[in-house]
């Protein structure tokens, strides 16, 4: 200890950090960019999430009563694009700027102004998104999966900018990718090999890697879909010689990599709090490497069963249903290695450890249902149901969300340098915990008894399940200020968190002071 | 002139990725309003586009040339040209990508979506219900709507683009052998036949298009078979436009003494950049035109 904190005096003499506004605006610090991408998403996380809100109070009870069904389609519609591309998505990228490089024993990022350049693009393309909800005919009402007709034939005028800011977020999400798969490759100090490196620098590298190779796709599908709507082409029109399906195949070429890329990282935080906690080495640890791979691998070839229902021939059904199911395999692996982590371990229950836990049983029914959906005869019956909805939550809320707080929770001491509120963060939790259950379960039972989704009004048997889903749904919402709260006070001070607050934490990141210091590893350490 | 650091090069704070950001800002919103202006005479979309294209290429220029000049100071080490390297290499990857789900989509649309609109599989009915008439052939010269156009042969100027194209990338390779050997004549000269290479396919694909539109009536709303042919072909041109103007600035430089034979990134990734055009093209052209 005694020869780092000289380290750390030296390094803290070189901290002239500049000053005011210009600071955030032209940086190239890995810390600074990572803070950026994730109060930027904490930003949209509330916005997506007021728009939840909108969705909740207008299926209180059946009938139309505080949105018009248009509107209503474009909170739907809004909140979803803003929760995958503005809220999951710079989150993680957050979390890979401020932790890569001290996990890999790097200076910064490969390419730091790329990076400053790869955040500060997500505001526009957010700004230009969210006006669009107010001009005239309204912003884009066809969903965040935007299928065609609906995103062609019939959607409103402003889709020209929608498409547009897709197009600048898919730029800043590959210039990050990157960066990201550049400094994993080329950054990492001497001696960490590859099969040393933190799971979750593991799974950031599988994910820029799906990022790199899907972002361009979703840009070719919204360029054909401004082809379609505004120059007369038929890639989607079967009158022309195109098929609306062809827009499914693309989209969800694109999108199931998609669905990835908003888990894989949470893999490596769940990997790196649960060994933390539970105060032994994680079980298993190459076959997590292993295992994160063939999920992303299976990825590519697994997107058709969003399409059970387009009449494919029954072979392409039966090979995308066994293929799916299949990823449960290297999905089960995971699940297996971080419950014999626990085995026997010393455990205690911090918050980030609660969080963690907590991800891992409810990312776990979220699977479930998961596989439930793969089963093609079955799918027939839950497609485009309140159980797809519940589905996709419990591995997107309980899932990469849960995972993203467990995250902020366990390395706030290392970005602040205090103590967090335990007690305030526990609260935090257990509302969550209690709340998200409260809002998404019953929207299986929804599902089940055939409730479709994306509905602003619904059949007089489905009032009561809906009351329980709105109720639940406004507490998490309210619930969620308290980690706001958390965060703030951390950040202004409280008890000073040692180097290494968690007994059993590992990694590079913890042999750096508390906060950590401006520059990260100016000369690389040295890893054995 | 320069010497080499073995530490990485972290750049102090930087105004062109602001500048870059809002030059996209107004590209997007440019290029959106345009878009949905075409159908009226206003024109402040276009305006606002062509502010954001000045911003961008302001930031390019200003942005590499404080790359070039750090570079030339010595503070860049191996480690940070392998970061440049690899960084090019995954765009690259990312641009194969882009392609590759516009050819996903003329497979798609060949293989499955046009013979199952002519009853192949088990829609029989769709074909005797909605277009009783309509024939299952590629190239697809009328709709199922009954929308006709002409099919574009490979032989003439897809064909001596072809030529032109495998010839640039021969000729770049023999430049940037010449610039490794420090035979900077060998360079110059074989440089500039790329970039004279490159201009000539934009003129003759440009005949290819007036020709497609003025007597072949093959339009990009002449159903799928001239939207994949536009698209493809198009971002391809788009492709080969930035490309040859790359080629262009690389030339510039080259004449200004630029390069060294270790130390000659923006010309490798240029080069890069090119034979990956040129392989795309070749993609086109059997699957396209020939096929």
């Amino acid at each position: 200890m005694s020869t780092l904190s000289t380290a750390q005096e030296h390094d803290e003499h070189h901290d002239h950090k500049p000053k005011g506004m210009m600071r955030w605006i032209l940086t190239t610090n890995h810390k600074d960019i990572g803070s950026m991408y994730l109060i930027f998403s904490f930003a949209m996380f509330l916005i997506g999430g007021a728009m939840a809100m909108v969705i909740r109070a207008e299926l209180y009870q059946p009938g139309l009563q505080i949105v018009e069904p248009n509107f209503f389609n474009q909170m739907t519609t809004v909140h979803g694009l803003i929760m995958v591309f503005g809220a999951v998505m710079p989150a993680f990228t957050g979390l890979a700027n401020w932790l890569i490089p001290m996990m890999i024993g790097a200076p910064d990022m490969a390419l730091p102004r790329m990076n400053n350049w790869s955040f500060w693009i997500l505001p526009m393309a957010f700004a230009i998104l969210l006006s669009s909800l107010f001009m005239e005919g309204g912003g884009p009402n066809f969903g965040w999966t935007f299928y065609a007709p609906l995103s062609t034939t019939y959607a409103p005028d402003s889709t020209a900018l929608f498409v547009f800011s897709v197009h600048i977020m898919g730029i800043s999400s590959i210039l990050g990718a990157i960066n990201v798969v550049v400094t994993i490759i080329n950054m990492r100090a001497p001696g960490m090999t590859y099969m040393k490196m933190p799971l979750f620098v593991w799974t950031w590298l599988i994910t820029a890697f799906l990022l790199i190779a899907v972002m361009p796709v979703l840009a070719a599908t919204v360029t054909m879909v401004l082809t379609d709507k505004y120059f007369a082409t038929s890639f989607f029109s079967a009158a022309g010689g195109g098929d609306p399906v062809l827009f499914q195949h693309i989209f969800w070429f694109f999108g199931h990599p998609e669905v990835y890329i908003m888990i894989l990282p949470s893999f490596g935080i769940i990997s790196a709090i649960v060994p933390a906690f539970s105060r032994k080495k994680l079980f298993g640890y190459s076959s997590m490497v292993y295992a994160t791979a063939s999920i992303a691998l299976l990825s590519f070839i697994v997107w058709a069963h969003h399409m059970f229902t387009t009449g494919m021939p029954v072979a392409a059904e039966l090979f995308f249903m066994y293929c799916t199911m299949l990823i449960s395999v290297p999905t089960g692996v995971k699940v297996f290695n971080w419950v014999a982590t626990m085995w026997r371990g010393s455990m205690t229950f911090e918050t980030p450890m609660l969080f963690a836990i907590a991800f891992i049983v409810l990312f776990t029914i979220g699977g479930f249902s998961g596989l439930m959906l793969a089963i093609t005869p079955a799918d027939f019956q839950y497609h485009d149901t309140y159980f797809v909805v519940a589905h996709f939550h419990y591995v997107l809320v309980t899932g990469a969300i849960f995972s993203i707080m467990a995250a902020a929770y366990y390395w706030l001491p290392k970005w602040t340098g205090y103590m967090y509120d335990e007690k305030l963060g526990k609260l935090h939790f257990w509302a969550s915990l209690i709340s998200v259950n409260v809002l998404f379960f019953p929207m299986h039972f929804l599902g089940l008894a055939g409730m479709p989704r994306r509905v602003p009004d619904y059949a007089l048997q489905f009032a009561d399940f809906n009351q329980l889903v709105s109720l639940g749904g406004f507490a998490f919402g309210v619930s969620q200020l308290i980690f706001l709260v958390v965060v703030i006070k951390c950040a202004r001070g409280g008890e000073k968190a040692p180097a290494k607050p968690w007994e059993g934490a590992e990694g590079l990141e913890w042999d750096m002071p508390s906060p950590a210091p401006y520059h990260s590893h100016t000369t690389p350490p040295e890893v054995k | 002139m320069e010497q080499q650091t073995t530490n990485y090069y972290v750049p102090a704070q930087s105004h062109w990725p602001i500048v870059g950001a809002v030059g996209l800002l107004f590209i997007a919103i440019g290029a959106g309003m345009t878009v949905q202006q075409m159908t009226s005479e206003a024109t402040s979309g276009s305006w606002l586009l062509t502010i954001g294209i000045v911003i961008i290429l302001y930031m390019m220029f200003g942005w590499f040339n404080d790359v070039i000049k750090e570079s030339d100071a010595g503070l860049y080490s191996a480690q940070m040209d392998r970061s440049f390297r690899q960084g090019m290499s995954w765009f690259i990857f990312s641009e194969v990508m882009f392609f590759a789900a516009f050819f996903g989509a003329l497979f798609y649309v060949r293989m499955i979506a046009i013979p199952w609109l002519g009853g192949a599989s088990n829609n029989e009915m769709t074909g005797q219900v909605l277009w009783p008439n309509f024939e299952a052939i590629w190239p697809l010269v009328t709709t199922p709507a009954g929308d006709t156009t002409q099919a574009m042969g490979w032989q003439g100027l897809p064909l001596y683009n072809t030529v032109i194209l495998l010839i640039s990338s021969i000729t770049l390779h023999f430049a940037h052998v010449g610039l490794e050997q420090n035979k900077r004549k060998q360079l110059t000269a074989f440089l500039t036949i790329t970039v004279v290479l490159g201009v000539v396919f934009l003129f003759l694909q440009a005949e290819e298009y007036v020709h497609a539109y003025r007597e072949m009536g093959l339009t990009l709303s002449a159903g799928v078979y001239g939207n994949t042919f536009f698209l493809l072909t198009g971002f391809h041109g788009l492709h080969v436009t930035i490309g040859t103007l790359m080629l262009f600035v690389m030339l510039i430089r080259v004449i200004k003494g630029h390069f060294s034979p270790e130390r000659h990134f923006a010309f490798q990734a240029t080069s890069w950049y090119w034979h990956f055009v040129d392989v795309v093209w070749l993609g086109l052209f059997f699957f396209v035109y020939v096929i």
